[in-house]
């Protein structure tokens, strides 16, 4: 799950993370009141999108009067902002953030994650901050710095020296530094995260190590012992049709094709998209159903992928191992009748109870192509679609 | 032949009288899997179908000798379980939990590197040796005893490699499921490992996905230590960047972990990668003819 980065930076700030003052506005009004609640003789207004790249798309601004920020929110909310990482169509901004502005001395990057190649979570840090870090990780390697913290032990103090002094930083600064990586670590565990970004972290003229921006990313798998951080999840950021999908517990990703697939198993999913275009057309979405899936699940699931119009047809490709194909086919039966279905079916079943499963698809009425074995079936339903 | 489980595995399922535990401790036991004690805090004294159930894996391991043991409780739960496992010194400790918190198994993992346990999972179907024992979730009969090993990131996609060999009557050394999250227990180079020390396996067959470099890493120690043949395929060829795929670890992230990579270093390894998930026992038929 992701934040947004005023509620990345309220969440910091519980944990003693340095991070400049604000507040967030959702209408013109109320942000130029929030400039003049942080009496500064300058600010910066920010839209909050799920997404970077928001200073070079026009989404941030320096502002110093209260006229301009109300003028600068009334042009950004309730439109669309498009960045590098938005796509075409962009995201809409419902908020913007209005903060004090930082004179800055130096730009640097740090960030926290999940490193499965240490099995540990990992400190990144560099002084090219302020860039995009993807693409200084892949030109200029030397310059990030990866530390991984023992889970056992926490942030040592010479891991944040030795982080302090690569970053360049000196005196008053180291030490700002390790008790800034400290509670940042501490954020991290205690809340479940899976990434911490801040880009920039800075050092201001006046000497002083703050969160510039930040971004936080969460374990989906640790929200259940976090109800606080469980609802900062902005519904509006999120597809509408996977939002669905997690209530019914199917995991669905949205794509571009048109042939609709649902699996069971997340491996056996993305192998069915794979052997869709190996056979020439493109997989409108991933939907796992899982193992145990019930009928009212396979029915939910078949409804969510018939609701996306694009789908020109539809594969079912189910091996059952603890799901029971039969099962399986009483949702599919039961979803058809439901939605009116109007596009070819093609069904492979494979595993428990597949000879009950196939009689219960041939006597149902619905109009069902049965597929010896994948191959098989991405062929067919290649053929049905026409394409 | 086989690794890691055999006839005379002993096997504990903690969490033994919820629904899943019920079923597939019925199941392995069905299978001919020696299914020996149970573990649910408070419960101890009390038996499932005849099967002794503990409060402690301690006690389990004292009572009944066991060497492995199954972990179906829920996610919050499963850390503490595997540590549980991995204290009373249970040798393999198999968690099939999906779900469970990517900070947790930082923790475990951390914890087990100082013990003798070794760890498959979690969020895994389990692992299997053809006619001798069946520990998880994975429908016994699909299998056929035989010499090549089989492992995978994945579940039903293994179900299907394993069905589309004994099909064509190849048989199966061992199959391991080494489970869908960015942390696990065994990784694919800890099982080939133990493929390249198995006599009787002949060839084996990866299965990995986007997300991670874990295949990669297998790549390179296959070229360097590994010399029977190796089959492998990539799901998530069509998966678009940044996106998780259904398993917590099937991921691009910052551009890497792409499916395009995983088979480039496989090839460049020299092994052979089966681009359509249906052919994947057809490759394996035929570079063991080859071999012959």
């Amino acid at each position: 799950m992701n934040i947004h980065e005023y509620q990345a930076k309220q969440v910091l700030a519980r944990f003693g993370v340095p991070v400049p003052k604000g507040q967030f506005a959702t209408t013109p009004d109320e942000a130029a009141a929030a400039f003049t609640a942080l009496g500064k003789p300058k600010a910066v207004a920010k839209a909050q999108i799920h997404a970077g790249g928001r200073g070079k798309a026009g989404g941030v601004k320096l502002v110093t009067l209260a006229s301009e920020v109300r003028d600068f929110a009334a042009k950004l909310l309730g439109k669309p902002l498009v960045t590098h990482q938005t796509g075409p169509e962009g995201r809409v901004v419902r908020r913007v953030y209005v903060e004090e502005a930082s004179d800055v001395a130096r730009e640097l990057y740090l960030g926290m994650l999940v490193d499965r190649k240490a099995g540990m979570v990992s400190v990144i840090a560099s002084t090219a901050g302020g860039m995009d870090i993807e693409e200084v990780a892949a030109k200029t390697p030397e310059k990030i710095f990866t530390e991984p913290i023992n889970p056992l032990l926490g942030v040592a103090g010479f891991q944040a020296r030795k982080i302090a002094f690569a970053l360049g930083l000196k005196d008053k600064q180291v030490g700002q530094f390790a008790s800034l990586l400290a509670s940042l670590y501490r954020a991290f565990i205690e809340t479940d995260a899976s990434l911490i970004e801040i880009n920039p972290l800075v050092v201001t003229t006046d000497g002083r190590v703050i969160c510039l921006d930040a971004k936080m990313s969460f374990d989906d798998n640790g929200l259940f012992r976090h109800p606080d951080i469980r609802e900062l999840r902005d519904a509006n950021e999120e597809d509408p049709a996977e939002t669905e999908a997690a209530k019914y517990d199917l995991s669905y990703v949205h794509l571009d094709g048109n042939i609709g697939c649902m699996v069971n198993g997340a491996g056996l999913a993305m192998a069915t998209m794979d052997i869709v275009k190996i056979y020439g057309a493109e997989p409108a979405n991933f939907l796992d159903v899982g193992g145990g899936a019930s009928t009212e699940k396979v029915a939910a699931a078949f409804r969510i992928l018939l609701a996306d119009k694009r789908v020109k047809g539809v594969l079912i490709n189910i091996f059952g191992g603890i799901m029971r194909c039969d099962v399986l086919a009483q949702g599919v039966v039961e979803a058809a009748r439901q939605v009116k279905l109007n596009v070819p079916l093609v069904v492979r079943m494979e595993g428990t109870n597949v000879v009950e499963g196939k009689k219960i698809l041939a006597e149902s009425g619905i109009k069902v192509v049965s597929a010896s074995d994948m191959a098989d079936a991405a062929r067919r339903i290649v053929k049905e679609i026409g394409a | 032949m086989s690794i890691l489980v055999d006839k005379n595995t002993r096997v504990l399922t903690q969490g033994i009288t919820g629904a899943t535990g019920q079923l597939h401790t019925r199941a392995c036991k069905e299978y001919g899997t020696q299914m020996v004690g149970g573990v649910v805090p408070g419960k101890g004294g009390t038996d499932f179908e005849g099967i002794p159930i503990f409060d402690t894996v301690e006690q389990a391991r004292k009572s009944t000798g066991c060497n492995a043991t199954v972990i179906y409780v829920p996610p919050a739960f499963a850390a503490d379980a595997m540590l549980e496992a991995a204290a009373a010194g249970i040798e393999l400790v198999i968690c099939i939990t999906e779900g469970v918190p990517i900070l947790d198994m930082i923790k475990v993992k951390a914890y087990l590197a100082g013990t003798k346990s070794r760890l498959i999972g979690p969020n895994c179907p389990g692992i299997i040796t053809p006619g001798e024992c069946k520990i998880g979730i994975m429908p016994g009969y699909i299998h056929k005893p035989g010499d090549i090993g089989v492992v995978s990131r994945s579940g039903t996609l293994t179900y299907e490699a394993v069905y589309q060999l004994t099909q064509l009557g190849i048989g199966q050394s061992t199959c391991i499921g080494i489970g869908g999250d960015p942390i696990v227990g065994t990784t694919h180079i800890d099982a080939i490992a133990l493929f390249n020390q198995d006599p009787k396996t002949r060839a084996v067959i990866m299965i990995g996905e986007i997300g991670g470099t874990a295949e990669e890493e297998a790549a390179e120690y296959i070229k360097q230590y590994f010399k029977k043949p190796v089959v492998a395929f990539i799901a998530g060829q069509t998966a678009p960047k940044g996106r998780r795929m259904g398993h917590a670890g099937a991921i691009i992230s910052g551009g890497r972990g792409t499916a395009a990579d995983k088979i480039a270093a496989l090839k460049a390894a020299g092994i052979t990668v089966a681009m359509s998930p249906a052919d994947l026992g057809s490759t394996m038929k035929s570079v063991l003819e080859s071999k012959q």
